[in-house]
């Protein structure tokens, strides 16, 4: 299993389209994907799961990837953090 | 076969196109168990890839024609089609209850939609509506029942509806919507002065324009005459054809008047403002030559949402109205809420007689911090252009003394924090309650200005409720009461050298217009479609006979002896 923490810096935390591009990207891998905030995790599959966790402003993250194509959904999961500014 | 429905005229001017039904569809269905629940299964699949190959041809339609901000809400729905979160407990439920697909989707669905909805944050609720649209969506195909895209509508149309709210109106596509009718409503019905600010043709009140009319049925809607024609013969459309074209003649002849004042035939002039409810109301004001705004309805800012409207966004809008008037004056009315206008989130007790009720002013001074909010970006906005702030629903001078009392209060706490404030800021009040019309002249010696409004002022004066269609024949704007009472309120004012003016239906009315003028109304604010027209009857007619019509027609007994005398006089 993989495994990476962020630091959300995005002023309105994880919401609307970076909920939306998360999923779109997570979608696309077979492993399964987890995201972790205060200790709840839910599947990054999921926009209502994402959602429903309410991540905001400064929150820890962690992101977990299972499967055959782990490293590769983490680290596009870490790009697109990245690219949109969130993390 | 052709017919003819008959319905109130609510907004001028005349389409032609074919009907689009905006009318929910029937959803309904029981619950039953199913023998085969893998092949339920299937059928609930199948029913999700239909919907999502339709919403994937909605979304890149909506990118071209709409832009890439309304195609996001459909990306939503996909991911929400997508999401393994809410897809695989529905299957569970199919196959361990074995249910219809049905009832686990409903049954799933709504659980999502109660989550999202108890959140505490706007966004988070605005996902319980996107749960909703797509399960209708999935549902209608499973139930092989038509669902609606009124976003999508890519033809002129003229939309039948039963009502149409300020959430149907948003979602329609403006540029195909070439008129309206709808079952219910009146003159002064949100769907009618919608119909008004979008300067499109609409009949309401038809009582049965969707039980007549079916999608794809020419209409004709005669917004000029109150008539709806279904399925008319080559004749007809032919005379309608011509009229429209007069209509867009004359319509040009007004448009001559666009920067011209409003001066009477003997040289009295009046300001001809108008009515909006956003920023995005001003063009239309612009085009129509309105010399100011003479009622800016802010309780839009506050519907359509579920929370209130930051200080922010208020001070955002109050300033764009502001700068968009370029120094013309601008009567913003305080929030105007409650009664009939609901907004969910304030959580309002209901009540019995809402017109009667804990509305407007009377919830402001409850609700002081509200207040405030408004009145602090009112105050920041002062300094873009001519503020001039009205209270709505005050009944006596105790509820005028302590709202003015916050305002200042409000004031000098933006000053102490360094905030610029313009000085010369009016403070008015709406007249729509007999009892302040009766007390005016004691009113004019602490008021600035005077706004009457007249659609309440003549359901409280003739004791029938504007929203019900039996009482309707009571809705009776030159019953001699409410012109002695009107008469009263502009006296009152001039005594004391200040002004008056009006802000209801009224005020743009061709047989109100002359005995207003006769009284020494100031101001005249109106939808904006109506100042034209206005200024031009304004032209043709003489303050000094307008003031002998109106000593006579005070002197009457009935609503109906008003209007022929003053037919009469001015030949309509």
């Amino acid at each position: 299993m993989a495994q990476k923490q962020f630091t959300v810096k995005a002023e309105t935390g994880i919401h609307a389209r970076p909920a939306t591009l998360l999923v779109q990207t997570a979608s696309k891998f077979n492993s399964d994907i987890q995201l972790e905030f205060k200790g709840k995790k839910v599947n990054l599959k999921s926009i209502m799961g994402v959602m429903s966790l309410g991540v905001g402003k400064d929150a820890e993250i962690v992101i977990y990837a299972e499967g055959s194509d782990e490293q590769e959904a983490l680290s596009s999961l870490a790009e697109t953090l990245n690219n949109e500014g969130l993390a | 076969m052709s017919s003819i429905l008959k319905g109130i005229a609510a907004s001028s001017g005349i389409a032609i196109a074919k009907a689009y039904r905006l009318v929910e569809p029937d959803l309904s269905f029981k619950e039953t168990k199913v023998d085969n629940p893998g092949q339920e299964v299937e059928r609930f699949k199948e029913a999700i890839s239909v919907s999502m190959s339709e919403l994937e041809a909605i979304r890149d339609r909506a990118k071209v024609e709409l832009g890439d901000d309304k195609a996001a809400i459909f990306e939503a729905h996909l991911l929400v089609l997508n999401d393994p979160e809410l897809l695989g407990p529905i299957e569970e439920k199919i196959k361990q209850d074995s249910v219809n697909a049905e009832a686990a989707l409903k049954e799933t669905a709504d659980m999502f939609v109660s989550m999202f909805e108890q959140m505490d944050n706007e966004y988070m609720k605005e996902r319980a509506a996107d749960i909703r649209d797509v399960t209708k969506r999935v549902l209608s195909h499973l139930l092989d029942v038509k669902v609606l895209n009124p976003s999508m509508i890519s033809e002129e149309v003229i939309v039948i509806s039963e009502d149409l709210t300020p959430s149907d109106t948003a979602q329609l596509n403006r540029e195909f919507v070439k008129g309206f009718t709808t079952n219910i409503g009146g003159r002064t019905s949100h769907s009618a002065i919608m119909a008004r600010s979008m300067e499109i043709p609409a009949v309401v009140g038809t009582k049965e324009a969707t039980q007549e009319i079916q999608n794809g049925d020419l209409v004709i809607v005669d917004g000029l005459n109150g008539e709806v024609h279904v399925n008319p013969t080559e004749e007809v459309v032919e005379q309608y054809k011509d009229e429209a074209r007069r209509f867009a003649d004359q319509k040009a002849e007004w448009a001559k008047l666009v920067d011209e004042k409003s001066v009477t035939r003997d040289g009295h002039h009046v300001e001809l403002a108008a009515n909006i409810g956003t920023p995005a109301d001003l063009e239309g004001v612009r085009n129509n030559g309105g010399e100011g705004v003479g009622l800016y309805r802010t309780e839009f800012l506050y519907m359509g949402r579920n929370e209130l409207p930051t200080e922010e966004e208020q001070f955002e809008s109050y300033k764009a109205v502001l700068e968009g008037m370029d120094g013309k004056p601008v009567v913003v009315r305080t929030l105007d809420i409650g009664g009939d206008k609901e907004l969910p989130y304030l959580d309002l007790p209901h009540e019995m007689n809402p017109f009667l009720g804990f509305r407007a002013i009377r919830l402001c001074l409850e609700e002081q911090d509200l207040f405030e909010v408004q009145l602090r970006a009112l105050l920041r906005a002062s300094v873009y252009g001519n503020l001039k702030i009205m209270f709505p629903m005050i009944s006596n001078l105790v509820e005028f003394r302590k709202a003015k009392g916050i305002l200042l209060d409000v004031k000098e706490q933006l000053i102490q924090e360094g905030v610029n404030v313009s000085d010369d800021i009016e403070v008015g009040i709406m007249v729509e309650i007999p009892s302040t019309a009766v007390l005016a002249d004691q009113f004019a010696k602490e008021v600035d200005f005077f706004s009457i409004g007249t659609n309440d002022l003549i359901q409280y004066t003739m004791a029938a409720d504007r929203m019900n269609e039996r009482v309707s024949y009571l809705y009776q704007p030159y019953n001699p009461a409410i012109l002695r009472l009107i008469k009263m309120v502009i006296d009152a004012s001039h005594k004391e050298g200040k002004w008056t003016g009006m802000c209801g239906e009224m005020a743009g009315d061709e047989i109100a217009i002359p005995i207003l003028l006769g009284l020494g109304l100031d101001e005249f604010s109106m939808s904006a479609t109506s100042i034209l027209p206005a200024r031009t009857q304004l032209k043709n007619l003489s303050k000094s006979d307008m003031e002998t019509l109106a000593q006579e027609v005070l002197t009457l007994s009935t609503n109906e002896e008003v209007i022929s005398t003053v037919e009469k006089a001015i030949k309509l």
